[in-house]
């Protein structure tokens, strides 16, 4: 079974260092929540591990199944299990949720093999009606138009669809009302009781969303870091008492 | 008392080379080779044109060459061509190799016994003499290619005729190919498509090399299209150019809507060196509707030269323009457009809009969008823009697995589907998207 492995890992945006030592370890079936203040680096991480050509990865090391994935190329990373479910997915007129998702799909299978386009298209409705997804939504173009609800539940189709090993979810439940947020909550919650169900590191702003997609983990990042970790119970502590604490206990510790 | 070389202004198409086209279509109406003469005189007069002139602006003059052609080429037959059908099946077709007819497929019974005519050009002035005078190359040329556009009608030997009586919707498009065989080759195709009242067609123009020798043979291509639309008619016209990577090109179009008609044309440019396209709409009664849509792959040095003429001569006239280039390499476009709002046409509704799309640094997009407006209650915007690949589309995509080629491939087809979206005809949609597919893997 797939873990990944994230150590000690640093990473700027040009001359900016944000994240500054980060280490955490995610066994395959379990989720990690991510929570903290804005400015932290919670998206840097997500989007630097996904292979984000904006981001430099200045020192440590990302492995998946004990192999480093930082000399992969971002599609590489992908086909070897990562996903990343972006916090703002990008719109791309003109191209079929169908013909992206095939693409996808295809760019799995070895050079030279078919694609059944029968079992293909099964396999979608299925993960659609899973989703609770309207059939006609294969026909629009990726994204283009659409709601910040369908763009979430289109993030959660690809990754129900490409099984990743690892899925990165960055802030998926921005954006999001409390209808939108359940159904989301919903197929995450249909993926992880699959029967491979991939590692999750969940970035979170809220405590809310965590009510629905229930953490094995929770982990507060500030300053590039991890500086406090607990189960589901530390969320709601951090809901109730806000970051000033965590904050303090940083400054505190890092005086010393 | 000229200046310039006679062969400077003729190149190889010269008097005796005319007058051997001449003797070869002289059972034609003498109406018709007499405006041949009459455009030859036209064409040899006329100076090359330079620098100075606003319509060859950015243009690549130097090699604007009419030496060395061949403009009575041998026939070639059909069997050596490496033919591709329209992919539609039943449709009827017309298949020309340099300048003559080599193969047909009749109309399908029922649209023949509606009484559409599709035939050509030389049976058409034969057997409808009147209808072709009327609408064959009446419209004048008024974009820089004058010289061209005579020359065009001059050594314009055979084409394509199509006719939809008043108020008949023909069930399927068809297909014209045209074929240049040969080194030195010279072709001048034409499409006339004639729609009267309330009539409906959808007709596809192949523009290609006979086969894909290698090095690509050098030709000389000058084609035509006339539109016409009667009141409440629709026509639908695609043209594929696809001629050798060595051929000189020139494509003149002239579309005339009346009243309620509505005319799509979508031009797809990817072969030639150099291939200037000129294309101008008149919305000429109230309520017609202009639909100008090009999408060009430009590789390596490849120039395509575009230049368009949306004109409004009647009151609640619209027309929608939407050119799309996906450039390569070294490869060059030119747009340059123009909206005319006549005095009278009120209530004009016209769109000009040229959007690039830069895949190479070392690619070079022009634009010159224009407005003359005369009428003061119109609505008329203009626009261009050149843009590379979006990143975060493209690091969207790859990270989805897509490789890189892949996913550039994907928004280069999502940039084109705005226009190739407008087919409605899904099998013509389909071979349009697979010719552009192998065209971008070239």
């Amino acid at each position: 079974m797939s873990q990944l492995e994230i150590k000690d890992l640093h990473i700027s945006i040009g001359e900016k260092s944000i994240v500054k030592g980060f280490n955490l370890t995610i066994k395959p079936g379990e989720v990690h929540a991510i929570m903290g203040p804005n400015g932290t680096g919670k998206s840097t991480l997500a989007k630097a591990i996904a292979g984000h050509p904006d981001y430099t990865i200045t020192s440590g090391d990302v492995l998946l199944d004990g192999q480093s994935v930082l000399a992969m190329e971002p599609d590489e990373r992908a086909r070897t299990g990562l996903f990343l479910a972006f916090q703002y997915p990008s719109e791309i007129p003109g191209v079929s949720i169908a013909n992206f998702l095939r693409a996808a799909v295809q760019a799995r299978m070895a050079e030279g093999e078919e694609l059944d386009a029968t079992a293909y298209y099964k396999r979608l409705y299925t993960k659609m009606d899973m989703l609770k997804i309207d059939r006609k939504f294969t026909a629009r173009a990726v994204n283009d138009g659409f709601s910040g609800g369908e763009k979430k539940r289109c993030e959660i189709l690809q990754m129900a669809m490409l099984e990743p090993k690892i899925a990165l979810m960055d802030e998926t439940d921005s954006g999001l009302d409390i209808d939108a947020l359940r159904i989301v909550a919903e197929g995450v919650n249909a993926i992880r009781a699959g029967a491979q169900p991939p590692g999750i590191l969940l970035i979170t702003h809220y405590q809310r969303l965590l009510d629905y997609i229930v953490p094995d983990f929770v982990h507060v990042m500030y300053a590039g870091r991890i500086v406090k970790s607990g189960d589901k119970h530390l969320a709601l502590e951090l809901e109730a008492k806000g970051y000033d604490w965590v904050k303090k206990e940083f400054a505190a510790a890092t005086a010393s | 008392m000229s200046v310039s070389s006679p062969t400077a202004a003729v190149g190889s198409f010269t008097q005796a080379a005319f007058d051997a086209h001449l003797a070869k279509v002289s059972h034609l109406p003498a109406w018709w080779l007499d405006r041949k003469r009459a455009a030859y005189e036209r064409f040899a007069v006329a100076p090359m044109p330079k620098r100075t002139n606003e319509g060859w602006r950015f243009s690549n003059l130097a090699a604007l060459t009419l030496d060395g052609f061949n403009p009575a080429p041998a026939a070639c037959p059909f069997a050596q061509m490496d033919h591709h059908e329209l992919g539609v099946t039943g449709a009827g077709h017309l298949v020309f190799a340099n300048n003559r007819l080599v193969a047909s497929q009749p109309l399908a019974a029922e649209a023949a016994k509606q009484g559409i005519i599709f035939d050509t050009l030389q049976n058409a002035l034969l057997k409808h003499g009147d209808l072709v005078r009327a609408h064959l190359l009446t419209q004048p040329s008024k974009l820089g290619s004058d010289k061209f556009a005579a020359l065009h009608e001059a050594f314009l030997e055979d084409g394509a005729f199509i006719h939809v009586p008043k108020g008949v919707t023909a069930p399927l498009p068809v297909g014209v190919f045209h074929y240049a065989c040969g080194d030195g080759t010279a072709v001048f195709p034409h499409t006339l498509v004639i729609a009267e009242d309330n009539a409906k067609i959808t007709v596809a123009d192949f523009f290609r090399t006979g086969s894909g020798a290698s090095p690509a043979p050098r030709a000389f291509a000058c084609g035509g299209n006339d539109l016409y639309a009667g009141h409440g008619a629709s026509v639908t016209y695609v043209a594929m150019q696809d001629w050798s990577r060595e051929t000189l090109s020139f494509q003149f179009n002239a579309t005339l809507a009346r009243r309620d008609a509505r005319v799509l044309s979508l031009n797809l440019h990817a072969g030639a060196r150099q291939a200037r396209h000129e294309s101008f709409s008149q919305l000429a009664a109230p309520g017609a509707h202009s639909e100008m849509l090009a999408l060009t792959v430009a590789h390596g040095t490849q120039e395509f030269d575009q230049r368009t003429l949306q004109i409004h001569q009647a009151p609640n006239t619209s027309s929608n323009l939407l050119y799309k280039n996906a450039l390569l390499d070294q490869a060059k476009t030119i747009f340059s457009g123009l909206i005319v709002v006549d005095a009278d046409a009120q209530k004009t509704d016209a769109y000009q809009s040229n959007r690039n799309l830069m895949l190479s640094d070392d690619a070079e997009a022009h634009s010159l969008p224009g407005l003359e407006i005369q009428a003061n209650d119109v609505r008329c915007t203009h626009g261009a823009t050149s843009a590379r690949i979006d990143r975060e589309q493209e690091f969207y995509l790859e990270s989805r697995g897509i490789k890189p080629a892949q996913a550039q491939e994907l928004l280069v087809f999502g940039f084109f589907e705005e226009v190739l979206g407008k087919i409605e005809h899904q099998e013509l949609h389909d071979t349009l998207t697979d010719i552009i597919r192998e065209k971008f893997r070239a």
